[in-house]
């Protein structure tokens, strides 16, 4: 009970830093590029307007910039404060792309950001947009090496355990840095930022519209934001099917979480909007069967027929399985080595996890002994059941369920706030090449309200692609119960009290700086 | 284990631990020039001490998990003292920042002195090392899966009153605060700031060498635990800091020029008629070669470096922490970027501290100001 809680509070705490520096990390990842092409056109014509508009959104950007860095150690740092087995079990293949990261990006990131901020006297005008986007390139290429990492966790791959160091090591540097899931995830996660930044941009402007102040500037940064977000918003919506696909054939449980979907059948619908029902509860479906069974699984949903079949395999009868056949097995999955396979029930896997990890201790025991046939025999042992390692540290099967509602309510959250993205831009392009972007308040008022709304769908993207793959730190290799550190829960506990109060803190600090300086204007 | 391929990754962490030991110099002069003349810096060592972080990991992963994860306070107490570094330049004179700027200042002055302070503590335990117990076969434990406990309450906050730690962790920010104060003399243009400068270092720098002696005396009397490549054993070692530095022969050379170049960048600067760029660089240089020497000296020839003080066989040691040897080489690779990453970092520095920063550069339209 004590270890559960210190895994949960652990898991709150990384939560928290994640989302805080999400909150700002898909800003500078696309304000950057929005900057460079603002500086373009100042290099290119000469005209001041380019240089003071650039210049406005780099102070915006600095801000925004600093508490991302601050929030972003934290999180390096936590894998070894709050999640040292991990970092052991993994270490070999997660570490080097952090490591590489810093050498790759951060410094690029972070050399050509004094250009762009102290070089305007000292350097050429061609320097320094060339540093301008070298940030630009260094803040995406930083996103570029972590999110490798994830993907890795998501989908481990090139890889090889060992039980003489009783940790997993890398075989195949590039077919982890180059995973399909990596590349799917690099892409859908960059162009979430430019859709955002792009988004915040355009509602920062129609505030100045509606104020009938710097209408040109106004004007002229909507204009190259809502293309920027339109095209970026259509790669990111083809990424995001794409996306859908790794999940149905690598996480089938964080997809049937996704969708609220229990038991399924051939053709399986697509919920486009639901209520779930709260009642019905996973934990049932073991303790109290009857009274699962009587639960629908919604209140409310209207469903496209055979959607989600055709959007995962471009079958209409595609059986996809839900969160009781997954945990019944029977169904066919693809595996680590991109093996079609069909999957044993969760207890047999539980089951086969077990005799893994005992036969990892036997390999110990028998090489400490010098006993080389004892050592052959559990090698087998580990090895033939090691895709199933984590599952035996599993204590009861509804264990491998994620949180259905937080799951399925952020995933629907997130597509439905991508679809209205999509209107506005549209609308935006329409009503700025019309020339009627700065005579209605009701377009500027939704602008403005869209900045919260974008940021609540990344963060819902976010949330839908770690909460769903709960309870694994690594897919099926290791549950965030044997990842966890060996502190007291009570220091996390404090530590996570502190993280909350100072990041809330400076969140606020920024929000009031940007809304000062926002007010203030390029003029100044 | 390859030594070659650890080698190749080992040398660039440790660089990494240097350039963060020189760069956070950043005592509070309560002056916006100041905070702009170090403001231009500040990434620079930040990026660093991030960078230093991921290459631990990727090298020696056993090393962040027993170290992080047992001294959690210690390293909490650091990441602390760091985040409110990085927000304070840019929000201190911003309207609006909430808290005022002599909060952003006091939050740049605890970083400087306890940051600098607390980063020596923790490079310290890799000398006195720590109270802690490993044991990679608990992995296959499924009821108490955690590789490695600290054994106190503690966590890490016991090592700053051990007395070599401090002294140690004193000693980095006495040589940080020199750096810093070199820093402002060659970069800001200011009669006042430099007079009370060129007296302050009179002060910090012999403080800063004779803590460094007292340091070193410390060190090579104490005994350290040496490691049996055949089996794992380890043993203690009566002076065994001195021995690796006589027996390697290269850490004892990088050991004496360095010390030779902080006395004579300090002597520059103190008797010297006109304070030049020489006098920080020489001085940064020499921070930079004695630190590797002691670094690698923690570590090579064999040494247990990161002992655990409840039984020396859970010490851990380049062969039962490093990675293996495929991501050592593909760090190695990757590190070849490293002299490129170099130059342009030093292309950006020289084109941008060409002139000193004086108070009316900070008015002019174009700058954007901390």
């Amino acid at each position: 009970m004590i270890l559960a809680s210190l895994v949960d509070l652990s898991r709150l705490q990384f939560a928290l830093t994640a989302m805080y520096h999400w909150i700002f990390v898909p800003l500078t990842l696309g304000l950057g590029f929005i900057i460079a092409i603002m500086e373009t056109y100042y290099v290119r014509s000469g005209n001041e307007f380019w240089k003071r508009t650039a210049k406005f959104w780099m102070n915006i950007f600095a801000i925004n910039f600093a508490i991302g860095v601050a929030t972003g150690i934290i999180l390096e740092f936590q894998f070894g404060t709050n999640w040292s087995n991990y970092s052991w079990f993994v270490g070999d293949i997660f570490g080097a792309p952090l490591a590489i990261e810093g050498i790759l990006a951060f410094f690029l990131e972070s050399t050509f950001f004094a250009v762009m901020f102290f070089g305007w006297n000292k350097v050429s005008k061609k320097a320094h947009l060339i540093s301008t986007y070298l940030v630009a390139i260094g803040t995406n290429l930083s996103a570029l090496w972590i999110l490798v990492a994830n993907a890795w966790m998501q989908f481990p791959t090139g890889m090889q355990f060992n039980p003489d160091t009783a940790r997993n090591e890398m075989v195949d540097f590039w077919s982890v840095a180059l995973s399909p899931v990596a590349i799917n995830k690099f892409i859908h996660t960059t162009t979430n930022g430019y859709v955002l930044a792009a988004i915040f941009v355009i509602g920062v402007s129609a505030w100045f519209l509606m104020r009938k102040r710097e209408e040109e500037f106004a004007r002229k940064s909507i204009k190259i934001s809502a293309i920027f977000g339109l095209i970026s918003l259509i790669v990111l919506i083809w990424s995001g099917d794409g996306s859908a696909v790794h999940v149905a054939k690598k996480q089938p449980m964080k997809l049937a979480a996704m969708e609220g979907l229990y038991k399924s059948h051939k053709g399986t619908s697509l919920v486009a909007i639901g209520i779930l029902n709260p009642g019905k509860k996973i934990d049932d479906y073991y303790d109290n069967p009857l009274k699962y069974k009587n639960e629908k699984p919604y209140w409310v949903n209207i469903s496209i027929p055979q959607g989600l079949s055709l959007l995962v395999n471009r079958k209409m009868d595609t059986y996809v399985p839900g969160v009781e056949d997954i945990l019944e097995g029977g169904y066919v999955y693809t595996d680590r080595n991109g093996d079609e396979k069909i999957a044993p029930p969760i207890e047999e896997r539980m089951e086969l996890g077990k005799l893994a990890i005992a036969g990892l201790a036997d390999y110990r025991k028998a090489s400490k002994a010098g006993d080389e046939e004892g050592k052959d025999i559990a090698y087998k042992q580990l090895m033939e059941n090691f895709d199933h390692f984590g599952y035996g540290y599993i204590e009861k099967p509804s264990d491998v369920v994620p949180n259905i509602p937080l799951t399925f309510y952020s995933f629907h959250i997130m597509v439905i706030l991508g679809g209205f993205f999509l209107l506005f831009f549209a609308l935006t392009l329409y009503m700025e090449f019309k020339g009627i972007i700065g005579k209605h308040k009701w377009y500027h008022w939704t602008a403005i309200a869209s900045i919260p709304l974008v940021y609540i769908c990344s963060q819902a993207g976010w949330i839908v692609a770690e909460v769903g793959r709960q309870p694994w730190t690594i897919q099926d290799l290791l549950p965030v119960n044997a990842a966890v550190s060996g502190v007291s829960s009570g220091s996390v506990q404090t530590t996570l009290i502190l993280f909350f109060i100072l990041f809330s803190v400076l969140l606020i600090a920024e929000i009031g700086i940007m809304l000062k300086v926002i007010k203030k204007g390029p003029g100044a | 284990m390859s030594l070659l391929g650890s080698l190749l990754v080992f040398l660039m962490f440790v660089q990494g631990g240097q350039s963060l030991l020189f760069g956070t110099a950043k005592e509070n002069e309560e002056k916006t020039l100041l905070v702009n003349a170090l403001g231009h810096k500040w990434e620079l060592t930040f990026t660093t001490l991030v960078t230093f972080g991921g290459a631990i990991f990727a090298s020696f992963p056993l090393y962040y998990s027993t170290s992080f994860g047992g001294a959690y306070w210690l390293w909490m107490a650091i990441l602390f003292l760091f985040v409110i570094q990085a927000v304070s330049f840019e929000f201190r004179s911003k309207a609006g920042n909430l808290l005022g700027p002599r909060t952003y200042e006091t939050f740049l002055f605890l970083n400087g002195t306890f940051g600098t302070i607390l980063l020596g503590v923790a490079v310290g335990m890799f000398f006195s090392g720590g109270s802690f117990v490993m044991d990679k076969s608990s992995i296959a434990d499924t009821f108490q899966p955690t590789i490695s406990y600290w054994t106190n309450g503690w966590h890490g906050l016991e090592a700053i009153v051990n007395p070599f730690n401090l002294l140690l962790g004193i000693v980095v920010y006495l040589a940080a605060r020199t750096l810093g104060l070199m820093y402002v003399m060659m970069q800001i243009e200011s009669e006042t700031l430099n007079t009370k400068c060129k007296s302050q270092i009179k002060i910090t720098g012999p403080a800063f060498v004779l803590g460094f002696v007292a340091f070193l005396i410390a060190l090579f009397t104490m005994t350290g635990y040496s490691v049996n490549p055949e089996n794992g054993l380890i043993s203690p070692v009566k002076y065994k800091y001195l021995f690796n530095m006589t027996e390697l022969i290269w850490p004892l050379v990088m050991l004496v020029a360095g010390v030779l170049l902080v006395l004579s960048g300090l002597g520059l600067n103190i008797f010297g008629k006109r304070v030049g760029k020489s006098s920080f660089f020489l001085t940064g240089g020499g921070v930079v070669l004695a630190v590797w020497s002691l670094l690698i000296c923690a570590a090579f020839n064999d040494t247990a470096y990161f002992v655990s003080t409840v039984d020396p066989q859970y010490s851990l040691t380049l062969y039962n922490s490093s990675s293996s040897e495929f991501t050592l080489k593909t760090m190695a690779y990757a590190s070849l970027m490293v002299p490129f990453v170099m130059g342009y970092i030093y292309y950006v520095w020289r084109a941008m501290t060409k002139v000193k920063m004086s108070i009316d550069d900070l008015s002019k339209p174009d700058t954007h100001k901390y």
